[in-house]
């Protein structure tokens, strides 16, 4: 996503430009929270589900190498063709060379967020491919030519009257027209059309099951099986650590996605796709990009655990105010700053500082990753590596110096308290960014120490 | 029973109030108490900005003051598990690990080691408690709201030990308030508005005072309130838990 | 070295030391009337359960509350006097206009309102996603508790296309308010049939 030079926090300021929407998204993710809470408590078992659901995702990391071999010889001898791809240009030319072969160039794709990831649409489209979006969030986000901001819920940042602007003038609905079900009607409408029409289908893969070669895709539109039963070639996309190891296991995940994600008791579709149907090609690929390396960082392998329920950012009070575009990478919110810096640590430098800590999202994820503890040690790597801004690293060095010393620490704090010059939330002030809206604590007559030294003689 | 008090260098700074409340809340309960007079910082400032290599200096102090207590107590939630979850020394990692396992906040330490039951404080004011969440997601002084788990707190079971205090209820009991050490002025627009969004809730619910076991979380509040002109005020948990207002 | 032997080079070298697979969940929830779990869960999520004893009761409602449908499917041939004759077997394509399918289902969960469905059960794949409602038949003794039930009854069974179907097509994209019937069925009928 091309954000220009601004990183998190100036996206953020962007956004908080209008209070009211600020508000507007608050509130309408805190409500997926609130739905996401009360389907968890419909079972007493969840957190003993969640454990169990982190158990296996740790034994797949273990033996990831046998469990892929596995499950590709098992989808070959289910007729499926497996690819490798080392990264995410191998991943878009193999897309490409399938439907190259087929002479296809008209295609449909349901959400996959491996493709966002990859870019895919993008590198299509530069070679003169036609890809239609099948997600209702998606197509609508893909009409304002902008990336999803969320990964469950797509087009969450958008209102209902921009939805019926764009379907204006996209798909010619009534001006002014922004009824839900009015739009979404027309949607269906639009998008029949292209599934009846289109030879090729993309999805996802939610779970990939190393025991029997076949794969699971959960929607609740059905778009993924719209496109993938009609399409005379469906093509799967999945990261590689999408492996489970047994079919039973779809148990226990099924039971923690949609209640995690949206607060339903189970997506509307859970296919499970083993064979490709009479007369028709199916391909999975299978795609690294950067993730053999995180699997490698044992501080941060086990945010491959992740199933993208999308739990994490609902549940996030940065995210739910800074809007997902303010993490410009694909995957928003606590789980995508801490699978972005892997990608290019540069780039997402200032993604795990995007938070305060508070350790939300680990105590929501279904596979109990602790997203905040690898924040906190994506800083401690960041930092370490020298992505961090100069003028933070040489204020941290005065301060470091200072504390270690109570001898400078108590004088620097007679000559005008120490502190007020160089807490954490008065260093590297540009132009005093506490003061901005909130105003100083009132430095007391006397210190502590000072009282307690006249007080308290032991 | 000898307890060594870790003032925080903002609370010894700005806030002094709290760290007498908490000496004479203790002192009151029979609690022995000294106060290294030469302590500065745990350090997390810097560890949380991603400088944790940078901490050895405060490390070794922290260790130097305390590692002689039968117990270190602190009315900083964020500060003592900064402590359980980072101090190190290279020196001296057996006296680390002492220190790391003695460090408690001073209502877990009321609760759990004191085994407070009655309190002789008298508050007559409606009170709103912020959960801060180190304290909750880090230390487990409450229960969260993302688990499926039996509730608990113990900054409450302590402040349902005051004489007509009243608490009120918020309408999302465990949202973080946006402070988060450099968060609040590197990531300022959110900082704040997490910040206004957390006061509201409580002044919605007819809260007079808004307290916490974490001073940070409430000098940013606070912050916000005396922007807005707001009559409701912040107060430490020892504050209140020491108030003897008749 | 091709992409796969570089992939799998790299996770040998790269994957942590092997962890045992978790115990199963011990005494995941039951409940006292999954049948009636079912029905409230199906309510919930949009559907409609209608108990039944005989197929001529499915009938008799497909009848009386389907008239106005001009193309009725079925792969049951229980219900063939009221479902259209030798449509089976076409390019799926030629579904498009399909008013109602009605299929059977191996069995459904009550925790969700989930039916297994098999493709030897749809006849055609596309077949429960590409009708306009969508009914399905189920056995009351076939309704359990769980997913983990659910999988023991899935089990090692072999299928070429597989989907558990919990409600109408649905989709809250717009500003979360919930819209039945975003691509697939706008909504969906389970017959519970108690043959006693
Ligand atoms: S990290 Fe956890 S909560 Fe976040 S999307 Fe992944 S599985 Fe869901």
């Amino acid at each position: 996503m091309n954000t220009g030079t601004k990183d998190h926090a100036g996206l953020a300021d962007i956004f908080n430009e209008d209070e009211a929407r600020v508000d507007w998204h608050d509130e309408t993710l805190w409500f997926v929270r609130a739905k996401r809470d009360k389907a968890a408590h419909t079972l007493p078992e969840w957190e003993a589900l969640r454990e169990n659901a982190s158990k296996i995702k740790d034994n797949v990391l273990s033996n990831l190498h046998d469990y892929l071999l596995q499950f590709e010889a098992k989808a070959q001898q289910n007729g499926i063709t497996v690819h490798w791809a080392a990264d995410a240009e191998e991943h878009n030319q193999i897309v490409h060379s399938i439907l190259k072969a087929q002479g296809v160039s008209r295609i449909v794709k349901s959400k996959s967020m491996l493709t966002e990831e990859c870019h895919l649409n993008e590198h299509l489209q530069k070679s003169g491919i036609e890809v239609i979006d099948t997600d209702l969030g998606e197509r609508i986000v893909q009409l304002a030519e902008e990336p999803p901001s969320h990964i469950v819920l797509p087009c969450i940042h958008k209102k209902k009257e921009e939805i019926g602007e764009l379907f204006h003038e996209h798909l010619g609905t009534p001006k002014g027209e922004s009824d839900p079900q009015f739009l979404t009607a027309a949607a269906r409408v639009h998008l029949r059309e292209k599934f009846l029409t289109r030879k090729a289908a993309i999805t996802g893969v939610n779970f990939a099951i190393a025991e029997t070669g076949e794969f699971v895709v959960c929607t609740n539109e059905g778009n993924a099986d719209m496109g993938a039963h009609l399409a005379d070639v469906h093509i799967a996309c999945m990261g590689i650590e999408k492996i489970i190891p047994k079919r039973k296991h779809l148990s226990v995940f099924l039971r923690l996605l949609a209640r995690s994600a949206t607060g339903q008791p189970i997506t509307t579709y859970s296919s499970h796709f083993n064979k490709p149907r009479a007369g028709q090609e199916m391909h999975l690929i299978l795609v690294d990009n950067g993730r053999t390396r995180q699997l490698g960082r044992a501080d941060f392998r086990n945010s491959l655990k992740c199933i993208r329920c999308g739990a994490c950012m609902n549940t996030c009070p940065v995210y739910r105010r800074s809007g997902g575009h303010s993490y410009h990478t694909a995957i928003a919110g606590p789980i995508g700053s801490i699978l972005a810096p892997n990608l290019d640590m540069k780039e997402y430098a200032d993604l795990p500082f995007a938070s305060t800590l508070c350790g939300s999202c680990t105590n929501v994820c279904p596979v109990k990753i602790n997203i905040h503890e690898q924040l906190y040690k994506w800083r401690q790597v960041i930092v370490k590596e020298g992505y961090a801004d100069t003028k933070k690293a040489l204020a941290m060095k005065a301060m470091d110096f200072t504390l270690s010393s109570p001898f400078l620490y108590k004088t620097a704090g007679k000559a005008g308290r120490w502190v007020i010059k160089n807490a954490p939330f008065m260093v590297n002030n540009k132009l005093n960014a506490w003061y901005k809206q909130r105003d100083m604590p009132e430095p007391p007559k006397q210190s502590f120490s000072e009282w307690y030294k006249k007080n308290n003689n032991e | 029973m000898h307890v060594g008090l870790f003032i925080p260098c903002y609370i010894d700074q700005f806030y002094p109030n709290a760290a007498i409340a908490t000496l004479k809340l203790l002192q009151k309960l029979g609690v022995k108490v000294s106060y290294p007079i030469h302590q500065t910082c745990c350090g997390q400032p810097m560890a949380n900005s991603g400088f944790e290599h940078l901490t050895t200096g405060c490390n070794d102090l922290f260790i130097k003051n305390f590692a002689e207590f039968d117990y270190i107590v602190s009315p900083s939630g964020s500060c003592v598990l900064h402590v359980k979850e980072h101090l190190h020394s290279q020196e001296e990692e057996e006296k680390a690990v002492n220190v790391r396992k003695k460090v408690y906040e001073l209502t877990e330490f009321l609760t759990d080691v004191l085994k407070v039951d009655k309190l002789s404080a008298r508050f007559p004011h409606k009170v709103g408690v912020h959960q801060s969440c180190h304290g909750q997601r880090g230390l487990k002084m409450s229960q969260m709201t993302e688990l499926v788990a039996a509730p608990f707190s113990k900054p409450m079971q302590l402040l349902q030990m005051v004489q007509d205090l009243e608490l009120v209820e918020l309408s999302r009991p465990d949202e973080c308030c946006g402070f988060g050490g450099t968060f609040c002025v590197a990531e300022e627009a959110i900082s704040v508005k997490m910040g206004k969004d957390r006061v509201a809730d409580h002044v919605n619910h007819g809260a007079q005072y808004i307290t916490a076991a974490d001073m940070s979380c409430l000098m940013h509040m606070e912050g916000i309130l005396r922007r807005q002109n707001s009559q409701v005020k912040v107060l430490h948990i020892a504050e209140i838990l020491n108030a003897e207002e008749v | 070295m091709n992409s796969r032997a570089e992939i799998l080079s790299r996770i040998k070298e790269n994957q942590p030391e092997l962890t045992s697979l978790p115990a199963e969940l011990t005494a995941p929830l039951q409940y006292a009337d999954p049948v009636a779990m079912f029905s409230t869960v199906l309510g919930n999520i949009g559907g409609t359960t209608v108990p039944v004893s005989s197929y001529e009761e499915i009938q008799d409602h497909i009848k009386t509350h389907f008239a106005d449908q001009k193309r009725i499917v079925s792969t049951l041939p229980e219900l063939s006097q009221v479902t259209e004759a030798g449509w089976e077997g076409q390019d799926p394509h030629s579904y498009e206009d399909i008013d109602i399918a009605v299929i059977r289902a191996h069995f459904g969960v009550a925790e969700n309102a989930a039916l297994w469905v098999t493709e030897e059960l749809m006849q055609q794949r596309v077949i429960p996603f590409i009708c306009q409602q969508l009914a399905v038949v189920v056995q009351r003794k076939d309704i359990y508790s769980n997913m983990h039930e659910a999988y023991g009854q899935v089990a090692d069974s072999v299928y070429g296309f597989g989907t558990f179907i919990a409600g109408p097509s649905k989709t809250a994209d717009i500003e979360q308010s919930l819209v039945l019937g975003a691509h697939g069925p706008k909504n969906m009928t389970v017959f519970i049939m108690d043959l006693n």
